[in-house]
């Protein structure tokens, strides 16, 4: 059973190295900016899964942090460009 | 590759929380791939962050839990966070990609 589980754990990390690559055409395709903005929100969400199931695979729990730290300023980040986005600014006076 | 030996009640919930996991994150990216317009495009990848995050969540908690001998809820700060945030991301997201496509619309007339 241990094997299986490790072989799910390979494909659930090549599913969201996939879903990274997939992402990654769209950032650079992406008609507008406001598609880029969205693909890389994809994009970090899905590296802090693949550090995560990094984590599960090795047995440690020091990816953990890093993974939090990632989510955190993924979202500092796509909130920072979407207010650009909006007004133009992104700390207004 | 270490973690040698998980038990029963780690392997076979992980396995399948880790398929669901993976099959939902690539079926997100897909649709932000494939999908026509913005606000389709908008809702194609929040089902892998919320919902395959979730599952890679549950297992890295049930994992943990499993090595260090003990209940560990760490991952729930990550959810927490994650369940909180998305939201808001869409709705900014949401409303400059309104706004702009105003502004677009009324430069072209």
């Amino acid at each position: 059973m241990n094997a299986i589980f490790q072989g799910a754990a390979w494909f659930a990390s090549l599913c969201f190295a996939l879903a990274i690559l997939l992402a990654l055409v769209r950032l650079l395709r992406g008609p507008a900016a406001q598609d880029r903005v969205l693909a890389f929100d994809a994009i970090y969400m899905n590296g802090m899964l693949t550090l995560l199931m990094l984590g599960i695979r090795s047995g440690s729990l020091v990816y953990f942090g890093t993974a939090l730290l990632i989510a955190l300023f993924g979202f500092v980040g796509t909130v920072a460009l979407a207010k650009f986005l909006l007004r133009g600014e992104v700390i207004e006076p | 590759m270490t973690t040698p030996g998980l038990p029963l009640w780690v392997t076979v919930p992980g396995t399948l929380l880790l398929v669901a996991g993976g099959l939902l994150a690539m079926i997100g990216a897909l649709g932000l791939v494939r999908l026509r317009d913005f606000p389709s495009r908008m809702h194609a990848p929040t089902i892998g962050t919320t919902l395959g995050s979730g599952c890679v969540l549950v297992t890295s908690m049930l994992v943990s839990s499993a090595m260090l001998g003990r209940p560990v809820a760490h991952e729930l700060l990550i959810t927490l966070f994650v369940v909180v945030t998305a939201p808001i991301t869409a709705m900014l997201l949401m409303r400059a990609a309104v706004y702009r496509d105003a502004i677009r619309k009324r430069s072209r007339r």
